[in-house]
């Protein structure tokens, strides 16, 4: 298979992307490691006419502290994140979780940016990422603005990114004092079946779904529960309120609705 | 496009088509037919090759976007007559059957001990999860990944 046709840019800074996309308008597609959009290229499933290549745009790749919370450049490839010494001190959950990602070649390629950007309901980061509080830093023609990470998933592969702008940081609060995550698959390999991430900080948990609606999700009757001072095993019954999972080959509708609130139990034991 | 690129460390310029994969660079353009397209799909591994080091998936990798970078395929990986320390142990512990997963699988296992020069077999697993093998049942090319280690030593 191979994609339809279309013409390569590259791009090797943040200002030489937002000017290719200023150029290109919506004909054109930002691509960071590929890992997720080439496969709908070759599908046909995307069709860009203008692939605008990120992926070595130094200025968006590392980790830094700033104050209380880290920044994580977009470009910042899985096994990079999987194995930063300031996330894996920090962070530690958001270096586990870059590990369970893909497989070695596609954490090799693909970079959180990508992820968070591509805004597939069953991806991992942003899963562990809307749990842990985080935000994203969304360039445009007009400056910097930051979106709460509850708010930039619209819809399936949707998000509030326009056209001519690129996401170009993940700012995640420190200061977590327990974590857990769960992920369910057929084989390693695969997208989450279904996944849960919880973070504590402050006394506060909050609890993220993976592939249990359109977007992730936070698990707001989990987190109420858990607040009104239920235990993890009778919060855990609420993980599945309010949410719409799909029904697929891999698993039904009911069966992931199962696996959300077993997976939340587990998650929350690990707090 | 013109692409320039360093391939089994020699100096490349080829001719291709934008929208080129890695892997059908490899193949159709330069002729090096060791990398093999099972699934297509990011999914067997078939087509991993290494680009600096590190093992990708060619079948999910544009050709544009390694320019100016070193790939490396099964058939860069020994050095003359002299085989590369993870073939040797794969053909020492029959670490294949048909062999169609093989190029891959040797790639995977040179990024994985690059990156884990002693790995457990619990770790050789995990660090090939991303290659299939429908012959062997893994536990022969385990076993040539922990030689191979040990072998380096």
């Amino acid at each position: 298979m191979i994609p339809a046709p279309f013409d390569y840019v590259r791009a090797d800074d943040a200002a030489a992307a937002l000017a290719a996309l200023a150029e290109h308008g919506d004909e054109a597609k930002l691509m960071a490691g590929g890992q997720s959009l080439l496969p709908l290229m070759k599908l046909r499933l995307a069709m860009p006419t203008v692939v605008v290549d990120v992926s070595r745009a130094r200025d968006l790749a590392g980790v830094r502290r700033d104050g209380d919370a880290v920044v994580i450049g977009a470009l910042t490839r899985h096994c990079d994140v999987a194995t930063d010494e300031v996330l894996g001190s920090e962070l530690p959950m958001l270096a586990h979780v870059a590990s369970l990602v893909g497989d070695p070649q596609v954490r090799h390629r693909g970079t959180i940016g990508g992820s968070v950007a591509h805004a597939d309901p069953s991806a991992d980061l942003p899963t562990a990422l809307l749990a842990l509080g985080a935000s994203y830093v969304v360039r445009g023609p007009g400056g910097d603005r930051e979106v709460a990470a509850e708010e930039f998933a619209t819809g399936f592969l949707e998000t509030v990114l326009e056209p001519d702008e690129m996401l170009t940081e993940i700012r995640v609060p420190t200061g977590v004092t327990g974590w857990g995550y769960e992920k369910f698959t057929r084989r390693a390999i695969d997208w989450a079946t279904v996944a849960v991430a919880v973070a504590r900080r402050d006394g506060e948990t909050k609890v993220a779904l993976a592939n249990m609606g359109p977007t992730v999700l936070r698990a707001q009757a989990v987190e109420a529960a858990l607040a009104g001072g239920a235990g993890g095993r009778d919060a855990a019954a609420y993980a599945d309120e309010g949410t719409s999972p799909g029904n697929d080959v891999t698993a039904s509708s009911d069966y992931r609705r199962h696996l959300a609130r077993v997976l939340t139990q587990r998650a929350l034991d690990a707090l | 496009m013109n692409l320039t690129l360093t391939v089994n460390g020699e100096k490349r310029t080829v001719e291709v088509e934008d929208r080129t994969l890695l892997v059908h660079l490899l193949r159709d353009t330069l002729g090096l037919t060791a990398t093999n397209i099972g699934c297509d799909t990011t999914s067997c591994g078939a087509c991993t090759v290494l680009v600096d080091d590190d093992s990708v998936k060619s079948c999910t990798v544009l050709a544009a976007s390694v320019a100016d970078r070193e790939v490396t395929t099964l058939e860069g990986l020994a050095t003359g007559d002299d085989w590369h320390p993870v073939q040797k142990a794969f053909r020492d512990h029959h670490g294949l059957q048909c062999g169609f997963c093989t190029p891959g699988m040797v790639l995977a296992a040179v990024s994985l001990l690059k990156e884990n020069p002693n790995p457990t077999r619990e770790q050789v697993r995990a660090g090939l999860e991303g290659n299939l093998c429908r012959c062997t049942g893994y536990h022969n090319i385990v076993s040539a990944v922990v030689a191979a280690a040990e072998a380096d030593k």
